[in-house]
């Protein structure tokens, strides 16, 4: 690692294990469990190198049980640990999702107010990779549903690494979804990192025509989209939300407000999904700055497809997010 | 009715003959036709629209002290008051 | 059957842009009803119709551009027979903007603000909505695209009322950087001025090139008329006042009536005198740009309607929309610079007619007055006037008789015939 001011190149997978790295050497009450996190490196290779490092006591592999496991990180959270409850990914969430609603969130308020659960559980989410219907599953909005949840998307490098240590911080529950499509993805992190908030939403890209709303794996084919639109003649605005739970209105809506027209771009289903919320917010918010209906690019409303030109099809896409702003904007008719 | 209440209006007046008015930027001592560029019918018109805002008829005797918009926003506050 | 065809509405129009029909097939029509209004390069007009009749058939679609003279309608003659058009007749749709699907689910409610009843059917987005009632546009006059008013719409529609671009500042302060709103490249936010500049240019050459112009100027002492008309103005409330402007059109208006040289047309080779005064006033648009309708028969008009006149000209020159008679029957035009304009101004004819009256500015001057000095409002008066018609000395009793109308201000007031009994 250098040591010199500056910034350096490193992947995602990367920035998230050191994050998790460096978060367990500054606190001793912070360890990693999880499916095939020790003696395996995790299903994605994201803790490689961590069971050396800090042992089986910190970096514990669990039985095939997400309702168990769950629970027993959630009981080691309010027993006064910091743990980091990997659930190899959110499609296998949902059999401890009465842990995750039921207890981590909503003991606090079911306490009145004595027991926090200071549990950080990192899920990896997403499709595009061709593991079929039941894997490849973008439920974010599940969990931005749930008061009691902070929820968070890191789509770049920076936030791969910045987020952990604040969601760490938090005395309550917070999820992490990171897009299966960006473990080896390539970025800046800068040298010492930046300190990252969790309440904002991020400006990716200056437009004046436009607002493209998206977070996650999306974030990319939205930059994409933007530039292929800049040479229509279209000035496109990228903004990262970021956090999905609580969302930060105000960068959408100060953004929108400008450009009057928005798109969403949500890798979930778009029936009663993260689309429908944000585009129901600028709805209220922006009603009156609004000079078309605000448009949303999400998943065709199928089973995610196996065969990669039907999976391609059924998900967002850079074409299919230029055609909507084009029909935002009005070129189309 | 306050001179602060006055200015508003008259602002709102000034922006419907003279839609492109940036009355954010409006110098409140300067002659309001040299800010907004008013001619004598424009000038006429914000006359004729502050008397139907609030009775208070500007004689062309009192022209220039309701030149530029403090002059204009004092004048109507105070007889609209009065 | 007769044909309506697309008028001329200046001297330089070549072709015009049909922006929408007001009337359908079957309606019966009468001399001087707007039946349509035509984009020129300039400006939106309404265009009337100068006979009486019933529209049959309507054959031009709006959008289209067509030259001068091309027939847009066929119209039955009011007292022939058969004049009404045969139930069964397939008529082409005279809505304005064809919406070829109905407007996309987002259509948006009832205005928010309290519109007209139609205006609330209107699809336009709520943008859109806000940005008429600030620019005081008319929602049902607004030719949308796909079947919905966008703000673009809204904005094209202020251009061309105003000749220019509407202020595009949006007040909020955004990110790091803030952008400058812009519109995608293919809506052409600012061609309308561009186009109106163009027009101007082309109109302005060709006079320049074809009219021999010569110049005089007078200055003309106001204490007199100023006093009179403040003295008339004092007991009067604001809306009855009259401006100096309209006094000095009143003077100009009567002045031709010895001057049957300055107040005509020249066409074809040859000068012809017209029996009417349509004064053509020249209007600057905010923003830039110029247009100049005419009041017909100014000089048969008492002050208080001339004045009135004036107003209403300038209001919807700048605010509203002009009608097809003022923009092409002007003899003469006067052109004033107002109050924070030059002290004189020499200017260009527009043809065909043969004479342009220039005022500047009113300013303080020290004249002599009976061997005395004084200090006295003076209005430098020009003449731009075309040498095959009219020689200067001609040109200088002209303005001379305008400075003598103006001294006995009395004489202004009422109809043509108090001037006549004067000279």
């Amino acid at each position: 690692m250098s040591t010199t001011t500056g910034t350096r190149t490193l992947s995602y997978r990367e920035a998230v294990r050191e994050a998790m790295r460096d978060a367990m050497r500054a606190d001793g009450r912070v360890f990693l469990m999880g499916e095939d996190v020790g003696r395996y490196g995790g299903g994605f290779g994201v803790s490689l190198g961590l069971l050396e490092e800090f042992g089986e006591e910190r970096i514990r592999d669990t039985p095939l049980s997400e309702s168990g496991f769950v629970g027993a990180g959630i009981g080691a959270a309010l027993g006064g640990m910091r743990p980091i409850v990997e659930i190899m990914t959110v499609n296998f969430s949902l059999l401890a999702l009465d842990q995750i609603l039921n207890s981590a969130a909503t003991l606090l308020h079911m306490s009145g107010g004595q027991f926090n659960v200071p549990v950080v559980i990192r899920m990896t989410t997403g499709g595009g990779r061709q593991l079929a219907a039941q894997h490849s599953h973008s439920l974010e909005a599940y969990y931005a549903h749930i008061p009691g949840l902070r929820v968070l998307a890191p789509a770049t490098v920076a936030d791969a690494y910045g987020m952990l240590a604040p969601a760490l911080a938090d005395p309550d529950p917070v999820v992490i979804f990171e897009h299966g499509s960006l473990y080896n993805a390539k970025g800046e992190l800068a040298e010492p990192p930046n300190a990252v908030d969790l309440d904002s939403a991020a400006v990716r890209r200056a437009g004046s025509d436009v607002t493209l709303v998206t977070y996650g794996g999306c974030l990319d084919l939205c930059l994409d989209a933007a530039n292929l639109l800049e040479s229509q003649g279209v000035s496109v605005e990228v903004i990262d939300l970021r956090t999905l739970r609580p969302l930060d209105d105000e960068t959408v809506m100060t953004s929108v407000s400008r450009t009057h027209r928005a798109v969403v771009v949500d890798e979930g289903w778009r029936s009663v999904g993260l689309s429908a919320e944000v585009a129901a917010r600028i709805a209220e918010d922006c009603f009156y700055d609004l000079d078309a209906p605000v448009g949303r690019v999400a998943t065709i409303e199928v089973p995610i497809p196996y065969p990669r030109h039907l999976e391609q099809a059924a998900l967002p896409s850079a074409d299919r997010v230029v055609s909507a702003v084009r029909k935002a904007v009005g070129i189309d008719g | 009715m306050t001179p602060e209440t006055s200015r508003e209006l008259i602002c709102r007046l000034l922006v419907e003959i003279a839609p492109d008015a940036d009355v954010d930027e409006l110098d409140d001592e300067r002659d309001l036709r040299r800010e907004v560029d008013l001619d004598s019918l424009d000038f006429q018109t914000l006359v004729e629209r502050v008397a139907q805002e609030t009775s208070v008829q500007i004689p062309e005797t009192d022209y220039p002290k309701v030149r530029s918009l403090r002059g204009m926003s004092d004048y109507v506050a105070a007889a609209a008051t009065a | 059957m007769a044909e309506f065809r697309m008028p001329s509405l200046g001297a330089d129009m070549t072709e015009g842009t049909l922006l929408e029909w007001l009337v359908h097939p079957g309606d019966v029509v009468h001399r001087g009803d707007i039946v349509a209004v035509v984009d020129t390069a300039k400006s939106a007009i309404d265009v009337e119709v100068f006979q009486d009749g019933t529209v049959m058939k309507l054959l031009v679609e709006p959008g289209a551009t067509v030259p001068v003279g091309e027939p847009l309608a066929l119209l039955a003659d009011g007292d022939s027979p058969g004049s009404r058009p045969p139930v069964t007749e397939p008529a082409p749709s005279p809505e304005p903007p064809p919406s070829p699907e109905p407007p996309p689910a987002g259509r948006t409610a009832a205005a928010p603000h309290g519109t007209s009843h139609d205006a609330a059917h209107i699809p336009a987005s709520p943008f859109a909505r806000r940005r008429a009632t600030e620019l005081g546009i008319d929602l049902t006059q607004v030719a949308g695209h796909g079947g919905v008013i966008s703000v673009a719409d809204v904005e094209r529609a202020a251009l061309a009322r105003n000749g220019e671009g509407p202020a595009s500042t949006d007040a909020v302060p955004a990110a790091p950087e803030p952008v400058v709103p812009a519109l995608p490249a293919d809506k052409p936010r600012s061609s309308h001025a561009a186009a109106m500049r163009e027009a101007i240019a082309a109109l302005m050459a060709r006079s320049k090139r074809e009219i021999p112009h010569y110049y005089l100027t007078l200055d003309i002492d106001l204490e007199v008329p100023l006093g009179w008309l403040a003295d008339r103005n004092a007991g009067r409330p604001v809306a009855e006042r009259v401006l100096p402007a309209a006094l000095l059109l009143a003077a100009v208006a009567r002045a031709l009536h010895d001057f049957p040289d300055m107040n005509g047309s020249f066409a074809d080779g040859a000068y012809h005198p017209s029996p009417n005064v349509n004064l053509g006033v020249a209007i600057a648009l905010r923003g830039g740009g110029l247009i100049a309708p005419g009041i017909p028969d100014a000089d048969q008009l008492d002050l208080d309607t001339l004045m009135a006149r004036m107003k209403d000209l300038v209001a919807r020159a700048r605010g509203g929309r002009l009608r097809a008679s003022e923009m092409s029957d002007s003899t003469i035009t006067v052109t004033s610079l107002g109050e924070q304009g030059a002290e004189s101004v020499l200017g260009v004819i527009y043809p065909p007619q043969v004479a342009l009256v220039g005022f500047g500015r009113i300013v303080e001057r020290p004249v002599a007055v009976d061997g005395m000095l004084a200090v006295r409002p003076v209005v430098t008066a020009t003449l731009a006037a075309d040498h095959r018609v009219s020689d200067g000395h001609r040109g200088g009793l002209f303005l001379t008789r305008i400075a003598e109308l103006l001294s006995d201000p009395e004489t202004l007031m009422g109809g043509s015939h108090d001037a006549r009994d004067q000279s």
